[in-house]
């Protein structure tokens, strides 16, 4: 039977580990090479490398950390955060990334998703979304971060981004990023319900319970979570004990 | 032991070299290297066929090569020679796939590679994360691997064969998937063994020290 995954999100800045609240104020946590091995080592199930300001500030990914970071799992890994071209994709999975994971490019040029998706296949192509919430079954795309409002609906996106050959969706609520209010059930239902893909729940993961809601009642085929990890609050083996004790698929051999 | 990840401009080859680097540790004489060119893989003992993409695309690269196609026939059917393929790089033993367009394999097993066909809405497709490996008998590249073990997957299309006694693994996705083929010197997975934690480098290292 296909497992629920859990994956502990490395959100990098300038070759560190942060982690802020609704995009901001940002905290250490610490190396991403060593997090990723702990990680890896520890039963995660994939694992998130996020460059958080490289498409704010215009410049590429920073290539040896992700490649020094895939060095150091055994476990797939994507890698998003200013990957704009196909060259940006290539470099990346040299590097050693698994998938690599789009944002403001994709919404920016969604025929980019449908010729990376032709590229490299429709398994490596994550499209990520930021959202935020207008009303309680409406949500809107941001950009660059979260910086730029776009006024695209996240739902209709949602359909476009799976049409166009991504493989998967990485779905950020920004109203519940950092806030470890738990994730924003009702924007993971109506998207999971609307598309065939699978969906990674993200923002707002602040104790187990949190990450069952999203796999449960929210449908998520996997919880992507970041503070709950880095400072230590519950391991990962911890949370997948939990989780089985409630009746989720997770893998433990 | 000369071991030759073949290139031919697909996927995360970086991933395989490292998983096999780590499984043949303890192994002398073990030599790795990442090569498209049909003369290096001729003076290989072993070689690993890994695919990312659609099967049409792979194929297409291969045959894009200068005698690379050739020189992989030869290696299996001629040299009889270890060959391990993965994700794509098996579904590539079949006669034909039917991804984008009908595409001819290399035919080393009969069979065909279509889209995998799902009822239930509550299953998505790619098939991707990690699924149990149900294996079908005792087979020398399984050794140590406990049934029911975990192996990663990510891929939206499947190989079927009528040729039974072939399947050495299936796995469970609303209906089985075959996960594990094997035909005397060749064998391949669905799931990728350089993703899959110790599992995968248990499977790689019976590869590099049985086959």
């Amino acid at each position: 039977m296909l497992k629920k995954r859990i994956i502990p999100c490395l959100d990098v800045y300038k070759g560190r580990v942060v982690k802020g609240i609704n995009f901001l104020n940002l905290k250490d946590a610490g190396d991403p090479v060593e997090q990723a091995k702990i990680y890896s080592d520890h039963g995660a199930d994939e694992l998130c490398f996020l460059d958080i300001t490289a498409s704010h500030e215009k410049r590429s990914i920073l290539l040896d950390k992700v490649s020094q970071t895939a060095n150091s799992c055994l476990i797939p890994l994507t890698v998003g955060g200013g990957v704009r071209s196909i060259e940006d994709i290539q470099n990346l999975l040299r590097a050693g990334a698994d998938k690599v994971s789009i944002n403001t490019a994709a919404v920016l040029n969604p025929d980019f998703i449908k010729q990376s998706a032709i590229k490299f296949g429709s398994q490596c192509i994550v499209i990520a979304i930021d959202v935020k919430k207008i009303n309680s079954s409406q949500w809107e795309v941001f950009t660059h971060g979260g910086r730029k409002s776009t006024g695209i609906d996240a739902i209709s996106y949602c359909k476009e981004v799976e049409k166009l050959g991504a493989g998967e969706i990485l779905l950020t609520s920004m109203d519940r990023d950092g806030t470890q209010e738990g994730y924003d059930l009702d924007l993971l239902n109506t998207v999971n319900n609307t598309i065939s893909i699978p969906v990674v729940a993200s923002g707002g993961a602040g104790t187990p319970q949190h990450l069952y809601d999203g796999l449960s009642k929210g449908g998520a085929s996997a919880v992507l979570a970041a503070s709950i990890f880095h400072f230590k609050k519950f391991t990962i083996l911890e949370i997948k004990k939990y989780l089985l004790k409630k009746g989720v698929p997770i893998r433990q051999n | 032991m000369d071991v030759v990840i073949v290139d031919y401009g697909t996927g995360n080859l970086r991933s395989v070299y490292k998983a096999l680097e780590t499984a043949g540790k303890d192994l002398n004489d073990l030599k790795i290297s990442i090569s498209g060119s049909p003369n290096i893989i001729a003076k290989a003992d072993k070689i690993i066929l890994p695919g990312q993409g659609s099967y049409k695309q792979c194929m297409d690269s291969i045959l894009s090569i200068d005698g690379l196609y050739e020189e992989l026939n030869k290696f299996v059917k001629i040299k009889r020679k270890p060959l391990f393929g993965i994700c794509v790089g098996m579904q590539l033993f079949s006669t034909e796939g039917y991804e984008e367009k009908k595409t001819k394999g290399f035919g080393w097993v009969e069979g065909i590679v279509e889209k995998i066909k799902l009822k239930d809405k509550n299953f998505k497709l790619p098939h991707m994360g990690w699924n149990n490996l149900i294996m079908m008998k005792k087979h020398k590249i399984f050794e140590g691997i406990e049934q029911n073990s975990h192996f990663y997957f990510v891929h939206s299309y499947e190989f079927s064969t009528k040729n039974k006694e072939k399947i050495l693994g299936t796995t469970h996705y609303e209906g089985d998937i075959i996960s594990c083929i094997g035909d005397g010197n060749i064998f391949g997975t669905q799931f990728h063994p350089e993703k899959s934690h110790e599992n995968g480098i248990k499977l790689l290292f019976n590869f590099l020290k049985y086959y």
